[in-house]
C-alpha cells in the first residue's frame, strides 16, 4: 500500500494541521485539563498529610511494608517503556508507521518516569532527606551501598529521565522552528527562542541526523535495562514469589504491554480532542494492537512460566506463595491480572478488534488496571506470606494509598496535556520526511 | 542590523528542480552552497556529498568517559568507605556493571547532544538569508557571490525550475 503511514497529505498540509493543534483550546480539552488538575491537588493534599504525619497514614504495617507506592512507581516506569519503543527501537528499524505517533509515546514517557521517580521519595517517609540517595561528598565520608540494586534504580531511573527528555527535546526543535515560521506576535518570539536558531540548513541536518541515530542507539539497550534494573529490585532478594531469573524479560515485556496500552488510553481521545483525526488513523492502531499483541503473548508466556518454575522448583515457599496468588486471599487480585493482561490481549488477533477504536479504548483500560494489579499482586502477595507463617499478615490500603494515585494521574495528565496544547504532539519533520517531494520530471 | 552574506537565494517546490540546479553549481566549482530543507532528504544529501558528521566521535568519547567513571566511582568510594559484609570482597565488578552502564549511556547522549550543537555552531555560515517557506513546504538554495555573478546564477536556477530567486547584497 502506498504510503499508508502518511494518510495524503502534503508538506504544507502537514504543518498547517499540526500548527492547528495548538490553536485555541476546545472544551473536550479544557475539561479533561481541569479533570487532571483536580486529581493533582488530590494527590498534593494527600502528599501534605503524609508530611505532617508520616507514613503511618498509609496502609504501612509489617510485613508489607513495600505497597501501593512501590506497586505504582513500577507500574508508571513501566508506562515510560513504550515511549522509547515506539521512538527509539522502530526508529532504528525504519518502520515509517511510528511517524505519527511517537512524539506523544515520547511526551509520555518522560512524564510518566517523572511520575514514577515521585514514588521512591514519597516512599522513604522523610522526604526532606532523599538525597542521601545519591554520592555526594559529606562531612562523615559516607558512601551509598553500590551493591544494592536500590542504588542501581536510582541510576537507572534518572539517566533514564535524562536521556528521554533529551531525546524528546532533540527531536522537536526542527518541529518547534516549523511552528515558529507559521506564528506571529509572542508566540513567534517564544518558539524562536525554542527552536534554538534551527533552519534546516544541510549543515544543521547533517549533524542532527547523526546525533539523532546515536541517540536512539543509546536509548535502545537504556529502555531494555531500566525495567531490567527495577526487576532486580525483587529478584536479587530471596523473598519467594520474587527469587526468579526470569524476571528482567518478564518485566520489560510487562513495561512495554502496559506502556502500549496507555498509549491507547491516551491517544484515542487526544486524536479527538486535537481533530488530529486523519493523521492518526486505524492504521496505526492496528500496527500498534499488533505490537500489543506480541508483548501481550509474551508476557502470557511469562505467567505460565511463574507457576510452572514455582512447582517445577520443588520449593514449598514459592509452591505456597503462587497457591495464594491464585486461590489465597488475594485471588481477586491474581486473576485480575491474569484475565486483564494474558486473556484480553489475545482478543487483537480479530482485525475488527484491532481497527475499533471504542474496542481498543476498552482493551487499554484492562490492560492499565492488569498492569497495576500485576505488580500489586507481585509486591503485595509476596511480603504478604514470606517463610515464616506466624509473620504473615495482609496489606489494609488507606485513603492516603488511593490519594497518591490518584494525584499520580493527574499529576502525569496534567503534564501530558499542557505538553500537548504548547508543542507540536505531531512529529512535522518526520512525517514530512515520509512524504515525497514534487518532482518536474513527474513520480516521486 | 547585520549584512548579509551577497548572493543568491532560490526556492524549489521539486526536488529534482534543486538536485539539478545543485550538480550545476558544482559543475561550475561553487561549493560553499547552503541548502534548506523542511525534512532530511536523501537526493539532496547524495548530490551534496557531505563528509560524516564527527558528532559519533563524541558519543564514543563521551560513552567511554562514563563507563570508566561509573566503574571508577564505585571502585574508588567502596574503597574509601568499606562496608565489610560476610567476608565478601569490598570491591567487585558484577554489581558495579550497572553502574557502569547507566553512566556510560548517560555521558554517552549529553555528549552526543553537546557534539550536535558544538558542530552546529562552528560549521554554521553565518548571516546567510533564508525564508520561512524552507521550514514549511520548500526547498531554499543559497549561493555566496559577486554582484557580476549574481544575474548568471539567477539564471541557472530558472532554468533548473526555481519557483523564486531573491540576491542578498
Amino acid at each position: 500500500m502506498a504510503h499508508a503511514y502518511v494518510p495524503a497529505q502534503t508538506h504544507a498540509e502537514v504543518t498547517r494541521d499540526v500548527v492547528a493543534t495548538l490553536g485555541a483550546p476546545s472544551r473536550g480539552y479544557v475539561m479533561m485539563l481541569a479533570g487532571a488538575v483536580g486529581l493533582f491537588l488530590v494527590g498534593l493534599f494527600t502528599f501534605v498529610m503524609l508530611l505532617k504525619d508520616g507514613l503511618g497514614l498509609a496502609g504501612y504495617s509489617p510485613p508489607v511494608m513495600w505497597s501501593v507506592y512501590i506497586t505504582t512507581f513500577v507500574f508508571w516506569v513501566g508506562i515510560g517503556h513504550a515511549g522509547t519503543l515506539i521512538s527509539a527501537i522502530l526508529f532504528l528499524f525504519r518502520s515509517q508507521w511510528r511517524t505519527a505517533v511517537y512524539r506523544a509515546t515520547e511526551a509520555m514517557t518522560v512524564f510518566a518516569v517523572m511520575t514514577a521517580g515521585l514514588f521512591p521519595i514519597i516512599h522513604i517517609g522523610r522526604q526532606w532527606v532523599f538525597y542521601w540517595l545519591l554520592p555526594y561528598p559529606n562531612q562523615r565520608y559516607l558512601w551509598p551501598n553500590f551493591k544494592s540494586p536500590l542504588l542501581w534504580d536510582v541510576f537507572a531511573i534518572s539517566t533514564y529521565l535524562t536521556v528521554s527528555t533529551t531525546f524528546l527535546v532533540v527531536g522537536l526543535v526542527p518541529d518547534i522552528a516549523a511552528v515558529r515560521d507559521q506564528v506571529s506576535g509572542w508566540r513567534k518570539k517564544l518558539y524562536g527562542a525554542c527552536s534554538l536558531g534551527w533552519t534546516g540548513s544541510d549543515n544543521q541536518w547533517r549533524h542532527y541526523t547523526r546525533g539523532y541515530l546515536y541517540l536512539a542507539a543509546l536509548a535502545t539497550p537504556l529502555v531494555l535495562s531500566v525495567h531490567s534494573v527495577v526487576s532486580w529490585d525483587f529478584a536479587m532478594s530471596i523473598i519467594p514469589g520474587w527469587h526468579g531469573t526470569i524476571f528482567a524479560p518478564y518485566f520489560v515485556a510487562g513495561a512495554i504491554y502496559s506502556g502500549i496500552g496507555m498509549v491507547f488510553t491516551l491517544l484515542i481521545p487526544l486524536r479527538k480532542i486535537l481533530r488530529v483525526e486523519h493523521m492518526i488513523v486505524d492504521y496505526h492502531f492496528d500496527n500498534l494492537a499488533k505490537l500489543t499483541l506480541f508483548v501481550g503473548s509474551i508476557l502470557f508466556y511469562a505467567y505460565a512460566m511463574e507457576y510452572f518454575v514455582a512447582w517445577y522448583s520443588g520449593s514449598t515457599y514459592e509452591q505456597v506463595t503462587f497457591w495464594r496468588r491464585a486461590f489465597g486471599p488475594m485471588w481477586w487480585a491474581g486473576w485480575s491480572m491474569i484475565i486483564c493482561n494474558a486473556f484480553v490481549s489475545q482478543l487483537l488477533w480479530f482485525r475488527k478488534i484491532r481497527t475499533n477504536l471504542t474496542a481498543l479504548f476498552v482493551i487499554s483500560i484492562f490492560i492499565n488496571i492488569g498492569m497495576w494489579f500485576e505488580r500489586y499482586v507481585i509486591i503485595v502477595s509476596s511480603l504478604s506470606n514470606d517463610y515464616e507463617p506466624w509473620a504473615w499478615g495482609q496489606l489494609n490500603p488507606t485513603w492516603a494509598d488511593w490519594g497518591i494515585l490518584a494525584g499520580s494521574f493527574g499529576w502525569f495528565g496534567m503534564y501530558f496535556l499542557l505538553f500537548a496544547r504548547t508543542f507540536p504532539i505531531i512529529a512535522i519533520q518526520e512525517i514530512k520526511e515520509t512524504i515525497p517531494f514534487p518532482r518536474k520530471r513527474g513520480g516521486h | 542590523m547585520a549584512t548579509m552574506t551577497p548572493g543568491v537565494l532560490a526556492s524549489f517546490t521539486q526536488v529534482d528542480a534543486a538536485t539539478d540546479a545543485i550538480r550545476a553549481l558544482k559543475a561550475q566549482g561553487r561549493t560553499d552552497l547552503t541548502v534548506y530543507t523542511p525534512a532530511p532528504n536523501h537526493e539532496i544529501e547524495e548530490v551534496l556529498d557531505h563528509p560524516v558528521s564527527p558528532v559519533r566521535l563524541f558519543t564514543l568519547v563521551g560513552g567511554l568517559t562514563g563507563c570508566a567513571a561509573g566503574f571508577a566511582m564505585t571502585f574508588w568510594m567502596s574503597d574509601n568507605w568499606p562496608l565489610l559484609v560476610g567476608g565478601k570482597p569490598i570491591a567487585t565488578v558484577p554489581p558495579y556493571v550497572v553502574l557502569g552502564f547507566e553512566l556510560m549511556i548517560l555521558l554517552g547522549a549529553l555528549s552526543t547532544v553537546a557534539g550536535v550543537i558544538i558542530m552546529s555552531v562552528v560549521n554554521a555560515r553565518k548571516r546567510v538569508p533564508f525564508s520561512e517557506k524552507f521550514t514549511d513546504d520548500q526547498i531554499g538554495v543559497f549561493v555566496p557571490c559577486r554582484a557580476e555573478e549574481a544575474a548568471d546564477i539567477e539564471n541557472l536556477f530558472k532554468r533548473a525550475g526555481s519557483v523564486e530567486v531573491t540576491h542578498a547584497a
